[in-house]
């Protein structure tokens, strides 16, 4: 996985609540079987019209947000579908960090997988943000020091504390836990004395 | 201690405790779909790890699938490498699999419950959100990311915070004609989308203990809309009786060992719960929604609501944009909403139970012209059930489109799809814009609300045939 660290970029406002995974990356684009490729796909009832001519007034497709490397958002992004492909898309798109008031719980883990780092701010802290979003200016994240700088104003974030070490590293959960594998080949025989535990063969 | 069913499955789950205050938590099922998984085999190839537990896992197709003509395979032909992909995948990796033609396929969480691989108290996951579902069971289930599919394929394990408890307490009788549907749409109608974003939902109270199997799917399917990732009710009787005999549910002496052990599920009593919510069931009326988010809902004697009534400027505006996308104006009756399409089938309301309350208000009457009426059964069992019931002769004989079973037009990853500006009275579980079709606008309705717009061509009260 891709470590995040520092960041400085533009960042786009999407001030609408609830944006969901079936938004930021539609049905047709799931029958991929790779991980890459779909920036070019992520929101695409927004970017493009039905004949797929780029729909100039939404903000991804405007200078200078259509080099935007972060988005701040409405109450409860990423709600909706579980699929993946959401933060695939958004990283391809270059997007990397997510600023809302909440998140939906399965987008929010699927961001840690992905060296994608999602921000929990108060409102009125998002509001200020998206103004300055609006603006077109640069922000910067500072991962290891918790903390956002807009316009000279520092604004701190909490993360949880593992989460942040696999971050900052890029560090493959599924590494850390077969480093358990004992632990788990003794929770495994315990569990065979339940008697019930593995399907019948059908 | 005083335990909830949810602690005491966390409780038997953890295999470590890590200073970070998250666990390691093992999985018992996993089941396992073509549209979430290629990217998590891969994973597994090219770090040369092995699939540590393939005989507690379960494939099927179900999301790309067609459901007319399947005889003669998959015409998109990135879809059919999708399925072609897992067959390769399941093959390489010996995990059992239900092939596309075989009588047994169907949705994964309606074929979970049907073979006898869901179970109370067990831990399930899915790389799909609907994978709540399996909480009628009372079995702790999921949906994960591909990435969490991966690292359950390699370590049969999951690293989790834990998550808070709601109890929501239903009770009084629903009167004849709600359903499983409404009470969920109620309950997202009071939470909203985010209410249950952190907790695992206990449903609890007689009217949820008075639901069947089948609508507690229906009931638990519904809670990631609210924003759980987990729902729960506690098995009885009904969970046994339904288990009990499935192919890959315990047998003989196991399944009372089996039984003796899921007793001990249900929550204690005086056990403490982070949230409770009372509703009244008996108030409840038929639901559907109006907007583009399931918490965009209302019961079938409301008007559809004002964007000036509204005080903030940004939810005035998400109102209106909602409104407009949907083709509605305030104060409009839905029984003045005219339809295009009804579609009966999904995760939600495909199972047999679903598909009697459609048969019971088509019987005996037509599908209004200009409306396209489709009913796509959860699985090939339950498609052998209704025609053998006489139930798929009723809708055929009403105009009803029979199909062959799979996700088909929740989602519209195949051929089933809405065309721009249609609407549909659907069963299924969301109606953000585009789900089932590139500005298509979906109403989700229960079964015998969806045949019944099927029948007037516009929304009515089920109640009106009672």
């Amino acid at each position: 996985m891709k470590s995040f660290n520092k960041l400085t970029g533009i960042i786009a406002s999407m001030p609408q609540v609830n944006i969901d995974t079936d938004a930021i990356i539609p049905k047709q684009f799931l029958k991929t079987i790779e991980r890459t490729g779909l920036g070019k796909h992520l929101f695409h009832e927004k970017r493009y019209d039905q004949n797929n001519i780029l729909n100039n007034s939404f903000v991804l497709n405007k200078k200078p947000w259509n080099k935007a490397k972060m988005i701040v958002a409405g109450d409860n992004f990423g709600c909706g579908s579980s699929r993946e492909h959401a933060p695939w898309a958004l990283l391809d798109f270059g997007i990397s960090c997510i600023i809302s008031t909440s998140f939906a719980d399965i987008f929010y883990n699927n961001c840690f997988k992905n060296g994608v780092l999602p921000v929990i701010l108060k409102e009125e802290i998002v509001d200020e943000i998206s103004d300055l979003a609006e603006q077109g200016i640069e922000i910067s994240i500072d991962l290891e020091e918790q903390q956002l700088i807009a316009q000279n104003k520092l604004y701190k974030f909490d993360i949880d504390p593992y989460r942040k070490h696999c971050l900052l590293n890029g560090l493959d959960d599924i590494g850390i836990t077969l480093e358990n594998k004992v632990t788990i080949d003794a929770y495994e025989e315990k569990l065979e004395s339940k008697g019930w535990h593995k399907p019948e063969n059908f | 201690m005083k335990k909830t069913l949810f602690d005491k499955i966390w409780d038997q789950h953890v295999v470590d405790e890590r200073q970070d205050g998250s666990s390691l938590i093992y999985i018992d099922r996993h089941l396992v779909h073509e549209v979430t998984s290629p990217q998590a085999f891969e994973g597994l190839r090219t770090s040369n790890r092995r699939l540590r537990r393939p005989d507690l896992t379960l494939a099927v197709a179900d999301h790309n699938v067609p459901t007319e003509n399947r005889i003669n395979g998959i015409k998109d032909d990135i879809a059919r490498i999708q399925v072609e992909t897992l067959e390769k995948n399941v093959k390489e990796f010996e995990v059992p699999y239900i092939p596309l033609m075989d009588s047994r396929q169907g949705i994964v969480h309606v074929i979970g419950p049907e073979q006898g691989f869901t179970l109370p108290g067990c831990t399930l996951v899915c790389g799909d959100s609907h994978t709540s579902t399996h909480g009628a069971f009372g079995a702790l289930a999921f949906g994960i990311g591909t990435s969490e599919v991966e690292h359950v394929f390699a370590t049969q394990t999951l690293i989790q915070k834990k998550p808070k408890t709601m109890l929501i307490n239903v009770t009084g009788d629903l009167s004849l004609g709600v359903t499983a549907k409404d009470i969920a749409l109620g309950i997202i109608k009071k939470l909203g989308t985010s209410g249950g974003t952190g907790y695992v939902l206990e449903y609890a109270g007689n009217a949820i203990s008075n639901l069947s199997i089948e609508g507690r799917m229906t009931l638990c399917n519904m809670s990631i809309e609210a924003g759980a990732r987990a729902g729960l009710v506690a098995p009885d009787a009904k969970t046994y009786d339904y288990i009990k005999n499935r192919p890959m549910s315990p047998k003989g002496e196991i399944y009372d060992k089996a039984l003796a052990d899921w007793k001990l599920l249900p929550t204690d009593k005086g056990a403490v719960f982070d949230k409770v919510i009372n509703i009244d069931g008996s108030l409840l009326d038929p639901h559907l929604t109006w907007g583009t988010s399931p918490e965009d809902v209302l019961s079938i004697n409301d008007v559809i609501p004002n964007p000036e009534d509204i005080d903030k400027e940004s939810l005035k505006n998400a109102m209106q944009d909602s409104l407009d996308y949907m083709g509605l104006k305030p104060g409009q009756s839905f029984s003045d909403i005219k339809i295009d399409k009804v579609f009966i089938g999904s995760c939600t309301n495909s199972r047999i139970e679903d598909l009697r309350e459609a048969a019971v208000i088509a019987k005996g009457r037509k599908v209004a012209d200009g409306v396209h009426a489709m009913v796509v059964p959860g699985s090939g069992l339950i498609k052998m059930q209704a025609e053998k019931e006489g139930i798929a002769d009723i809708l055929i004989e009403a105009g009803f489109d029979w199909r062959e079973p799979g996700c088909s037009m929740c989602l519209g990853m195949n051929p089933d799809q809405l065309k721009p500006k249609e609407r549909c009275a659907s069963t299924s579980n969301r109606n953000f814009r585009g789900r089932q079709g590139r500005d298509g606008r979906t109403h989700l309705v229960s079964p015998g609300m969806a045949a019944a717009a099927a029948i007037y061509g516009h929304f009515v009260d089920v109640r009106k045939f009672n």
